[in-house]
């Protein structure tokens, strides 16, 4: 595939599934029939779970082997962190941190 | 009295007001990072309009990078969107008369328009209601198509060094983590989505890591499900 067919195919994939996943309870559950105890368990616990799992991927790349591999990184989130715990204010949370990391990595760990 | 159009749209349009800017800087963030992967205006645009959905198009500018497969594509989507099913059965009885705007509704049921409508509080009137629900979904995706516009022009004339700014996604996540710890008293499955994502991490290396650490997240709540229900009866 060439990259635009692939982004053509991959941007469709993404958008179905999507769909799929916000219209089915509307066309299974309409009417009378209830949603089983599993998929109501499995939808309060899975979001926490995948964000966990998210931020882990967004990492997933860092080494171990100088400390400009993951120093930044480890800073940047960090200060999102201690940002949201104070101000629980999305946006400054990510650009405070994203702001930081660029820093670091285009000033300080050089 | 039922409100006069203009009413609805007023009350619409300053019920989404919240979202106008986290969405028009979140918007932002995902046009700069498309541009930053190589990919012009017109990819965020699509993205934007047909997807529309926040952290997975962050994650969607990373796989078309990545040059992952469809399959990869579509598993990763339905993890992340997961989410999205728990909004739809919440949202089946307010939606019920929503006539001809329902499939639109349906498919702008973002985490944020959830949050705006979730509270059922519309006009009287089922057509007010249809159009209140229809203008606030609507004025939602226009800050997102906004944002992403001005992200994507920015991006590729940037007047500086945008080295680093993939971290926003980054970011992005661990806000949304900290909030839900902050928002739950219950941390077993946002500690369980780390630990098992970081074990799978190291087994099955960067590239391959997901689909087994999607898996063993299914299979460990899953664990937690039966226990309960063992316990309850």
């Amino acid at each position: 595939m060439d990259r635009t067919t692939h982004a053509i195919v991959l941007i469709a994939v993404v958008a179905a599934v999507t769909l799929l996943l916000r219209a089915l309870p509307f066309l299974i559950f309409s009417g009378k029939r209830q949603a089983p105890r599993y998929v109501v368990f499995l939808g309060e616990k899975l979001p926490f779970a995948i964000i966990g799992m998210l931020i882990v991927y967004c990492v997933r790349n860092i080494g171990f082997a100088a400390a400009a591999d993951w120093v930044p990184t480890a800073l940047a989130v960090a200060a999102v962190v201690v940002l949201h715990v104070w101000r629980r204010n999305t946006l400054l949370s990510i650009v405070g941190g994203t702001v930081l990391y660029m820093v670091l990595i285009q000033a300080v760990f050089v | 009295m039922p409100m006069s159009r203009g009413t609805v749209v007023k009350k619409a349009f300053i019920k989404s007001l919240p979202v106008m800017a986290a969405y028009v800087i979140l918007g932002m963030g995902f046009g700069i990072l498309m541009t930053d992967r190589g990919y012009g205006p017109v990819w965020s645009i699509v993205c934007s309009v047909f997807i529309f959905a926040g952290s997975m198009q962050y994650v969607t500018a990373d796989m078309l990078a990545a040059s992952v497969s469809p399959l990869h594509a579509a598993v990763m989507t339905l993890m992340v969107n997961a989410r999205h099913l728990f909004y739809g059965i919440s949202m089946i009885g307010k939606y019920r008369d929503m006539g001809p705007a329902k499939p639109y509704l349906v498919f702008g049921l973002t985490d944020e328009t959830y949050s705006l409508l979730c509270d059922g509080d519309y006009p009287d009137g089922r057509k007010n209601a249809r159009l209140y629900c229809l203008l606030v979904t609507l004025f939602d995706q226009c800050y997102w198509i906004t944002g992403t516009v001005l992200g994507a022009l920015i991006g590729a004339v940037l007047p500086f060094d945008s080295t680093g700014i993939d971290f926003s996604m980054t970011a992005l996540f661990v806000t949304v983590f900290v909030e839900q710890w902050l928002s739950s008293k219950e941390h077993r499955a946002a500690l369980t989505g780390i630990g098992a994502a970081a074990l799978c991490l190291v087994v099955f290396g960067e590239s391959d890591f997901l689909i087994p650490a999607m898996l063993l997240i299914t299979l460990l709540l899953s664990l937690s499900y039966r226990g309960k229900g063992g316990r309850n009866g």
